[in-house]
């Protein structure tokens, strides 16, 4: 094949397209949008069950299908849509052909596969309930293991390839200096990615023997000590990659460039240095380990991952800030944020994101994390409230947001129901935050997470009576998963419906709009801000975002103190 | 050049810092260090602790331990199958086994006195969550976990288990009763 015949030049962005790359970035991006539908849906039917006076699903079913929402959205949406940004981001962003674009196929085939098999363990065998983490000694069908393992290889294999193209395009130099940031968050992703599957490996595969019968015990405390190592680190490539996203996002609506490279940079090695040991926060009530390891892991040795998410918390809205002051919104503290493009769904997911990540999911995560109080929260609601705050406010949203841009820049079709587009984040964020914030409450109450009655209508000497409080909670929770499910709707509708019936932008035919906003000029970056601040707003924000992370953080350990001794 | 491009310096580490990520880096670290702070304050100055006392055993073991300690102090039974009610003596070593969809046996305590609780699955995993004390901890088959616990309000309290554990998971409930001290 020729060089041009290789490479499609995008008419709106200029960026060069590897045709067996973008086919393969296709494939990737529709298989984990069919996987957030499948998911998805089955939310609907978790959050319509624990809903009291709703009560949807019988008891067997409703573990099923909770079981096939954590699998789906969890591991199978967020991983494929990943692959897609790791192709995007090595061979896109860098101007390259992707390597073995062919072993790229077969590790889409894998994923794909692995995925249909544990789906099928799931849904039509019905035999392996056993919720994602698996937890052994309870077992599953060895199709069930065995699905999981295929999809890793698959996605293991993307992540060498990611590596592969990286050294192409250096050797090929296809750019110049330093890789982009962006590709640097993609790259943090990718090594930590391998990190994470090798434990998965080293878990789920005597795991698979087990269930058939070849290994003969899998200790419960060793299974969940390497199983988080895969089941943590894989919600730190999440991070990473939605980060990658953020600062991409901000690039291609603002034109923004980093406030400083180097931090932010600095930040996303940070996610890689105290990677291996960040899991130990999962168990903190387990029996078998000493304090001193608890503390010491999951402060991650001092919080090394929270300060780096912190500062991406800054920087990325910070680059916002400098680059509208720029522009000349540079009145005030706010005049540059409520100028922003609140219409542009690519926007608007992007914001909602970062702040729902930091505020819902972030400040949480620290708190439960803290080695004793975590003794009132432990698998209770508050743990889904926690995560529902980073991997579906956090990480998918900002998926979706993304998704909005590469729907026309990617599969070239104009976006269809724009206006249905620019309230989809706003639905799908605010029915999610609902649902973080409300299982979060039922938490705090006491409320067990994974539990199909709390009304205990079947236990033998009566159960226990939840506050009327607690179950209110579950009645808002149950109406926000409705609220982020048609949010959640509105997504797959407008993205399938584009990529069917959207207007085709054959080759040369231009969106119309500016697809990525253009930088301004170094000078214009001069004397903006107030005094010597480049970016007061930002910084007023995180002094907020910092004020409610300092008291609800001591509020904490307020509740812990008055519930009984413990030694 | 933005996220998107190359940075324009080819040695992006020397690049400067802005004023505003300085003082927010700065507080960051602070705040990281009080917080990993925190948890070593809390072991000398605070009243919940988790000691990770624990033992490896087998479930026969595990059982044994209980039912003598049901033979020993067993007060009353209750409830359809007539589960055992313990009121062990201050200060006891107390045996509570997790299993298939069951807490056994259930306790009296008494209000301001600690007992040594061991805690045991003997199948799968299990969730100890104790309402509305709202104290939680994994139960594990194989690890006898032994805390001490000191009541501090009398009433009655559930065992509900927050660990899934199969169809039956929502219907195993156990019982602590917490009696007024003697003062």
């Amino acid at each position: 094949m020729s060089n041009g015949a290789m490479f499609r030049t995008c008419p709106d962005t200029g960026l060069k397209f590897h045709r067996p790359a973008e086919s393969l970035m296709k494939a990737n991006a529709v298989a984990a949008v069919v996987f957030l539908l499948v998911g998805g849906f089955f939310g609907l039917l978790v959050g319509l069950t624990r809903w009291p006076e709703v009560h949807l699903l019988e008891a067997e079913s409703f573990y099923l299908v909770l079981t096939g929402h954590g699998i789906n959205v969890l591991i199978f949406w967020i991983i494929f849509f990943e692959m897609a940004v790791l192709q995007f981001c090595s061979s896109t962003l860098l101007g390259c052909r992707l390597a073995t674009p062919q072993l790229a196929w077969t590790a889409w085939g894998l994923m794909v596969a692995g995925a249909l098999i544990n789906n099928y363990a799931v849904l039509w065998l019905g035999n392996s309930s056993v919720m994602m983490t698996s937890y052994a000694p309870m077992p599953a069908d060895p199709l069930f293991y065995l699905g999981l393992i295929l999809f890793a290889v698959g996605a293991l294999i993307n992540c060498f390839i990611f590596l592969a193209t990286l050294v192409i395009a250096r050797s090929e130099r296809t750019y110049q200096g330093s890789i982009p940031l962006v590709t640097f968050g993609a790259l943090t992703a990718a090594i930590i990615a391998i990190f994470t599957i090798a434990s998965g490996a080293i878990i789920l595969i005597p795991t698979f023997l087990w269930s058939v019968g070849i290994v003969s015990n899998i200790d419960a405390g060793v299974y969940r000590l390497i199983w988080w190592a895969f089941g943590h680190s894989s919600q730190q490539i999440n991070v990473s990659a939605h980060v990658a996203v953020w600062y991409a996002i901000a690039a291609i609506v603002f034109g923004a460039k980093p406030l400083s490279e180097k931090v932010s940079r600095v930040a996303f090695l940070m996610y890689i240095a105290v990677l291996q040991i960040a899991s130990a926060h999962h168990l903190l009530v387990d029996p078998g380990l000493s304090s001193e390891w608890k503390i010491f892991n999951t402060s991650y040795a001092m919080y090394l991952a929270v300060m780096a998410s912190m500062v991406h918390g800054l920087t990325v809205p910070g680059s916002i800030e400098a680059a509208q002051r720029a522009r000349g919104l540079n009145s005030g503290l706010f005049e540059w944020l409520r100028k922003a493009p609140w219409g542009n769904p690519v926007f608007s997911g992007m914001f909602l994101s970062l702040v729902g990540f930091g505020v819902l999911g972030g400040i949480t995560g620290v708190v439960m994390g803290a080695e004793q109080i975590n003794l009132v929260m432990h698998n209770t609601l508050y743990v889904p409230g926690h995560f529902h705050g980073t991997v579906v406010v956090g990480t998918t949203l900002a998926f979706m947001a993304l998704t909005y841009w590469l729907v026309p820049i990617l599969f070239r079709r104009e976006l269809i129901l724009p206006k249905l587009a620019s309230w989809q984040p706003y639905i799908f964020g605010l029915g999610m935050a609902g649902v973080a914030l409300f299982l979060m409450g039922a938490g705090t109450l006491g409320v067990p997470r994974r539990h199909w009655d709390i009304l205990f209508s079947g236990a033998a000497d009566g159960g226990y009576e939840f506050s009327a409080a607690a179950l209110t909670m579950m009645s808002l929770n149950g109406m926000s998963v409705v609220l982020a499910c048609l949010g959640g709707a509105l997504f797959i509708l407008i993205v399938v419906g584009s990529l069917l019936f959207g207007r085709r932008l054959d080759e040369g035919a231009k969106v119309g709009r500016e697809m990525i906003a253009a930088t301004p000029a170094d000078s214009a970056y001069k004397g903006i801000g107030v005094g010597a601040i480049t970016i007061p707003g930002t910084l007023a924000m995180v002094f907020v975002f910092f004020a409610a992370f300092v008291l609800y953080y001591f509020i904490n350990w307020k509740y812990l103190a008055e519930t009984w001794g413990i030694s | 050049m933005t996220s998107l491009a190359p940075p324009t310096k080819q040695v992006w580490w020397r690049e400067h810092i802005e004023k505003g990520e300085l003082i927010w880096i700065t507080v960051v670290v602070v705040w990281g260090i009080i917080m990993t702070l925190m948890m070593p304050f809390w072991h000398v100055y605070g009243d919940q602790n988790l000691s990770g006392e624990t033992y490896k055993t087998t479930p026969a073991a595990f059982l044994e331990k209980t039912q003598a300690v049901v033979d020993q102090w067993t007060v009353r039974t209750e409830g359809q199958f007539n589960k055992p009610v313990v009121k062990p003596p201050v200060g006891a070593d107390i045996y509570l086994v997790g299993r298939l969809w069951d807490w056994w046996p259930s306790y009296e305590l008494e209000a301001g006195q600690s007992y040594r609780m061991h805690i045991m699955s003997t199948d799968w995993q299990h969730g100890f969550s104790l309402q509305p004390a709202n104290i939680n901890l994994q139960v594990l088959p194989g690890y006898d976990a032994v805390i001490t616990v000191t009541p501090n309000k009398a009433g009655e309290y559930a065992i509900v288990c927050n660990e899934y554990c199969g169809v039956g998971h929502h219907n195993m409930v156990g019982k602590i009763y917490v009696t007024e001290g003697r003062g």
